[in-house]
């Protein structure tokens, strides 16, 4: 934890050399960020709810999966551009280093201009935790945190299994975009409005609905079971098989090199 | 110490051939050619030895500096390679402990920061106790001339300064063993020298084993006793850089005597 610390210094010394890139990335990120809220807000002027949530509810998954997203893309960017490493050779640098592999990728990387969309996610937080007639009893605040950490480590995983793809092929990476920048597009409704399929696939297979539609119906009180609140922390389980792929693919780069 | 015994390495290659008719086909159905990048590669090195391992380009060098850094694992059919008493891909994190490696053509400085910061961030990587931390670096800042340039960002360095700094980063933490592979590629003269005077000097003083591959005939005549030829994946010769002399015309320079070696293998 130290040592990411002082890699985590090392970062902010090398981006604050370009400081009006970093601004204007950081801006940037603001702004993309706000079209999909731009996106959210003209549904609701024509409708006034989207199967059975309100505005304000449909911005929690807005801002949960942005905020999700976003933390998991400024930490774990080494993995979300993870053939870059294997091309300019950083990665057989970190073989030869005496510390854990994806700790080193994980501290190599780190996306301070993606804090621009955590910003926006947390000025809308800002707007519903008082509106959404929520009350906010402590179960409730650890539910939200829940799903935000937990999203965003799921989130983390789909990049190590992007990561652990790329070891295998450099060509047609693109699919994993439909579930990391999909999952991020398409979250900022509940999934239960995708229809029963895609809810059920994101419920087994890639669990995001894991981390925001079942919490979401215990923060909103339709569901009463604690079952809800804690399915987060199940989704958690998907990291295990994504951690035995990328060490899959790491055996197999070591026999092959390339 | 360095054994390598019967190590035999191959790359699997897709190929086809080309054109969007032979581009179609290898979606269904791949052709491979196998490439034996290493065969039957046996060599020792003993502790405080200087070793230029030298061959063409695509012979087999890098390969065998990566399976010797635990990057690469060779083919298990009864090779061995045992560096310290160790299995470099079956104990990476002890194993990369005492070993330095320098990839020429590749930098681990960060890139937008002075070189120092750089250093302080692998001392911490490498758990280095802070007393070794300063011995070695001001042993080493004060051999390559580096008082001056390591206040300076990576990307303002001149490419002679900035191998040093390699150098220097690979040595912090008291390996035992350095691999360098092409230190001297596209240095100037001087750098050139100030290179191989440290390197010889390394060696000496510190009794750190050193492997280096190179294209620069120089560097082994002022580097190294011992020259360990390898092409096409297997050695050619193991012996000293006299023995070398011995086999060609007498009056050649080192740099016809390789290029003739290459072509009397037909490599």
């Amino acid at each position: 934890m130290k040592l990411y610390a002082k890699f985590f210094m090392m970062h902010i010394k090398s981006q604050m050399q370009y400081k009006t890139s970093f601004a204007f990335t950081f801006v940037g990120q603001f702004f993309v960020a706000f079209t999909v809220f731009l996106g959210v807000y003209f549904l609701f002027l024509r409708f006034d709810a989207v199967d059975d949530f309100t505005y304000q509810e449909v911005l929690i998954c807005f801002a949960v999966i942005l905020l999700a997203f976003s933390l998991a893309e400024m930490i774990g960017r080494g993995f979300d551009r993870f053939p870059m490493l294997l091309g300019n050779g950083m990665f057989d640098r970190a073989l030869v280093r005496p510390r854990n592999i994806v700790f080193q990728v994980l501290a190599g990387t780190i996306e301070f201009t993606r804090l621009g969309r955590a910003l926006q996610a947390i000025v809308v937080f800002a707007y519903i935790i008082p509106t959404s007639g929520i009350v906010w009893t402590w179960d409730k605040i650890l539910t939200l945190c829940l799903m935000v950490v937990c999203g965003s480590l799921l989130f983390f995983g789909l990049f190590l299994i992007y990561a652990a793809f790329s070891f295998f092929t450099v060509e047609g990476l693109e699919f994993m975009n439909i579930f990391t920048d999909g999952g991020r597009e398409h979250g900022r409704l509940p999934f239960s409005v995708y229809g029963d399929n895609v809810l059920r696939f994101l419920t087994f297979v890639i669990p995001l609905a894991l981390v925001q539609y079942y919490p979401l119906l215990y923060l909103l009180g339709r569901e009463e079971s604690m079952f809800y609140a804690f399915t987060p922390v199940i989704s958690l389980l998907f990291l295990l098989p994504c951690y035995a792929l990328f060490r899959l693919g790491l055996s197999r780069y070591k026999s092959t090199g390339s | 110490m360095i054994t390598l015994k019967n190590i035999n390495k191959t790359f699997r290659i897709a190929k086809r051939k080309a054109g969007f008719g032979s581009a179609v086909k290898a979606l269904f159905s791949r052709e491979y050619e196998y490439v034996h990048a290493l065969r039957d590669v046996s060599f020792t090195v003993s502790d405080g030895e200087m070793v230029g391992y030298i061959g063409p380009n695509g012979a087999g060098k890098s390969t065998t500096i990566k399976i010797m850094c635990g990057v690469l694992t060779p083919e298990i059919d009864g090779g061995t390679c045992e560096i310290n008493g160790r299995i470099p891909w079956k104990n990476r994190v002890a194993h990369v402990r005492e070993i330095g490696v320098v990839f020429g053509q590749r930098s681990q400085l960060w890139w937008d920061v002075p070189v120092i910061d750089s250093f302080e961030l692998i001392r911490d990587i490498y758990k280095t106790d802070a007393a070794t931390y300063k011995r070695n670096l001001n042993e080493l800042v004060e051999l390559l001339e580096l008082s001056e340039i390591i206040k300076t960002p990576a990307r303002s360095l001149s490419l002679g300064q900035r191998m040093r700094c390699e150098i220097v980063a690979s040595l912090l933490h008291s390996p035992k063993i350095l691999f360098l592979d092409e230190p001297t590629i596209g240095l100037d003269a001087v750098s050139k020298l100030a290179v191989r005077q440290f390197i010889k000097k390394l060696n000496a003083e510190h009794k750190t084993t050193v492997l280096l591959t190179t294209h620069d005939m120089q560097d082994i005549e002022a580097l190294t006793q011992r020259i360990i030829l390898i092409g096409k994946g297997q050695i050619l010769m193991d012996g000293s850089l006299a023995e070398l002399k011995k086999k060609s015309p007498t009056g050649a320079n080192a740099e016809e005597m390789v290029a003739a070696l290459y072509k009397e293998y037909e490599i």
